[in-house]
């Protein structure tokens, strides 16, 4: 039998083994006996051994790198710990591991290209990137109040779908982390069929690029209302099986339960939002508070938990999705109303990126368009005038937020008055929730921590950007 | 039909015959005040001089943002600024409202001071803060980087944005991580991005580049870089050189 075994070269110790033991292989310390580095050596031995020996250095606080390509992180985080045994003394995280430059980006792209580039951020609520993009873009224009109501509906829209559908994978990914697996088959199988629905909408299933600076990019397809509709069946009649795997789970509650617990001074001191701020009772959603997209003509609940640990923030990812279905139930009247009106803008550049048509490759020109385009010259002219400059944006900044699955999911936009962004920063809840994560992990068990990561559910693409 | 954008209302005095006199005055003391960031000539950018076939090469345009603010703001902006003026004095040399949203620039002496009474003034109470971030503006002279600190009051459900400017030769601006624990990584993150010092952080290194990188990305004069694919005897330069539309 063959094990593995720690040797510290350190005088005192060595000395606690040699007797404990006599019959263990050391390597000759020579004259490097003053260096305390640990070697593990395999070769043959018991597990009384390594148990004695591990015991004698009991009080050792041991350095672990957990990622960044560790399967529970999340992504591509990396936690740096101090174990004493398997208590976190310690949690500094990194991150940056997925920098890709967004910001940079935007500021040679035309005003139109930002959807595209904004979904990248954080790709598993791609939607709300665009949203808080071209609202703060709208905002600019000043054009506001003037997007038409279909178009508001669409946002709403496809951004509750892929707030189930961003839930889903936070609790489902939280759940397989926790050995929960059955949890993660449920949430898989009806995030497909929200990514069905949005590709059926958008034509991509992420990476969207369908919300855009004065309205959407292209109108439901002709069965988009049934579809919608049968979705939102689905989803009432499958979602309620996530409360029934887990909530009475004894083992599940043990592995949530007053695990990573923030209260309302430390959500305050950190600046923590959404679901973690919301888990300490206090009803802050920006839906609700600060209403964008029309959100204050529908009807729903904020929810909230009074656990401030992951256990409420599980409850709440559940109830808001829940809550989510509610509103699609209410775009579906909105949109049989509204139907025959415009679904963006009616302004000859602004609105020129938002008459798309899909095929089954996905977002295209329509057949129309390409029509015009190969029969008049003058109308290819503007095309590709329109294509290529972009439209101009009024000079100035401005800040919007919407409350994006996450959290506060904000956007700093800079115009200098040309057809490009002269800056624009995205400020992605993940970045600023990494942050809080020593504070609700240190003290605590190492298993503990990947409950706590996938209570604040940070994305990595929004996260380093 | 085409939907007519809403006019701001500072081009709607620009137009008024009336206050005509009054607005240039106010341009003529607010000249030095402008947020200044350079020129466009021509149509095509990038290789000025070169290639602009267009017949528009002789215009000259001055970018800049817009002007500074004058009272009554408005909103609940007046009240908030008395309230401010009173606690910390002149601690606010500029004011902007724009796009409903109030900008307040400061001097980095007063950054402390400010953010302290902003968070801790009952009337006040700006909790969070939400986001920081930095703008380069490399045509401004002596304030060439500017820091951007998005407060969010939820007590009153406000929003407030603060700003400073420092020169690019020493880019010193005191942390707020004191009174705002939640800026700790934005602050880092900006000094990353554009190599902004924040004087008494905790533990300012950069956050999402490698310690040893040389440079900082989102300052204006790094270049975006790009993959020079060939083609036949032809290149493609990088995104940063290539022509583009300026005005």
């Amino acid at each position: 039998m063959s094990s593995t075994r720690q040797h510290d070269q350190s005088d005192d110790h060595r000395d606690d083994t040699a007797t404990v033991d006599p019959g263990i292989i050391f390597d000759d310390p020579g004259d490097a006996s003053d260096i305390h580095v640990p070697q593990y050596l395999i070769e043959g031995g018991d597990w009384d051994e390594v148990v004695t020996e591990q015991r004698a250095a009991a009080d050792h606080v041991i350095v672990v790198n957990m990622g960044p390509v560790h399967p529970s992180t999340h992504g591509l985080l990396r936690l740096v710990l101090e174990l004493d045994g398997e208590t976190v003394l310690s949690l500094r995280p990194s991150i940056g591991y997925l920098h890709t430059g967004i910001e940079k980006t935007f500021e040679y792209r035309s005003w139109a290209q930002g959807p595209v580039i904004a979904t990248r951020a954080q790709y598993v609520a791609g939607i709300f990137n665009e949203a808080v993009y071209s609202l703060a873009v709208d905002k600019l224009l000043g054009i506001t109040d003037a997007i038409p109501e279909r178009a508001n509906v669409l946002r709403v829209m496809m951004m509750e779908v892929n707030r189930i559908a961003s839930h889903l994978l936070a609790v489902g990914s939280g759940g397989m982390e926790i050995g929960a697996s059955s949890v993660m088959e449920v949430c898989l199988r009806e995030r497909e069929r929200c990514l069905e629905f949005m590709e059926a909408v958008s034509g991509l299933r992420m990476n969207n690029a369908y919300i855009r600076p004065g309205g959407v990019a292209i109108d439901l397809p002709v069965d988009g209302l049934d579809r919608l509709r049968e979705l939102t069946k689905q989803l009432r009649r499958n979602l309620p099986e996530l409360a029934g795997f887990t909530l009475d789970n004894p083992i599940f509650r043990q592995r949530t339960r007053g695990v990573a617990y923030l209260d309302l001074t430390g959500c305050m001191a950190l600046g923590v939002s959404g679901p973690t701020l919301r888990s300490t009772g206090y009803p802050w959603d920006l839906r609700k508070t600060q209403p964008y997209c029309g959100y204050e003509n529908f009807e729903f609940n904020v929810c909230t938990a009074d656990s401030c640990d992951a256990y409420g923030r599980w409850i709440i990812r559940l109830d808001e999705m829940r809550e989510s279905v509610r509103i699609l139930e209410q775009c579906v009247t909105r949109l049989e109303e509204s139907a025959g009106e415009r679904h963006s803008i009616d302004h000859a550049e602004v609105g020129a990126f938002s008459d798309l048509a899909l095929g089954g490759d996905g977002q295209g020109q329509s057949f129309d368009k390409v029509r015009e385009l190969w029969s008049s010259m003058e109308t290819l002219i503007h095309h590709v005038k329109k294509a290529t400059q972009g439209f101009h944006v009024p000079a100035g900044q401005v800040y919007q937020a919407v409350e994006a699955p996450g959290g506060e999911l904000g956007c700093h936009v800079v115009s200098d008055g040309g057809t490009r962004p002269y800056r624009v920063h995205l400020r992605d809840p993940g970045f600023n929730h990494v942050q809080a994560l020593p504070i609700i992990t240190e003290g605590g068990m190492l298993s503990d921590i990947v409950m706590a990561i996938s209570s604040l559910d940070p994305v990595m693409g929004g996260v380093d950007r | 039909m085409s939907t007519q954008f809403p006019e701001r209302p500072q081009s709607r005095a620009r137009r008024s015959r009336v206050s005509e006199a009054a607005v240039s005055a106010a341009q003529a003391a607010d000249t030095m005040q402008v947020t200044y960031l350079g020129e466009a000539d021509g149509v095509w950018g990038s290789g000025s001089g070169t290639g602009d076939v267009s017949g528009f090469g002789g215009l000259k345009r001055t970018i800049a943002l817009p002007q500074q603010s004058r009272p009554p703001y408005g909103s609940w902006f007046d009240e908030a600024l008395a309230e401010i003026n009173s606690e910390v004095g002149a601690a606010v040399s500029r004011v902007f409202v724009y796009y409903g949203e109030l900008t307040l620039f400061t001097s980095t002496e007063r950054l402390g001071d400010l953010m302290r009474t902003l968070r801790d003034d009952p009337h006040l109470r700006f909790e969070v803060c939400c986001s920081v971030s930095g703008v380069h503006y490399p045509e401004q002279p002596g304030s060439e980087l500017h820091v951007v600190y998005e407060l969010l009051s939820i007590t009153h459900n406000r929003r407030l944005r603060v700003e400073v400017a420092v020169p690019d030769i020493d880019p010193h601006v005191p942390s707020v991580t004191a009174v705002y624990p939640m800026a700790n990584f934005h602050e880092r993150e900006t000094y990353d991005m554009f190599g902004i010092v924040f004087d008494g952080h905790p533990g300012l290194a950069r956050i999402l580049l490698p310690d040893d990188w040389i440079g900082h990305p989102l300052r204006k004069d790094y270049p975006l870089g790009g993959v020079p694919v060939q083609f036949d005897g032809a290149t493609v330069p990088p995104p940063d050189q290539r022509r583009n539309y300026r005005l």
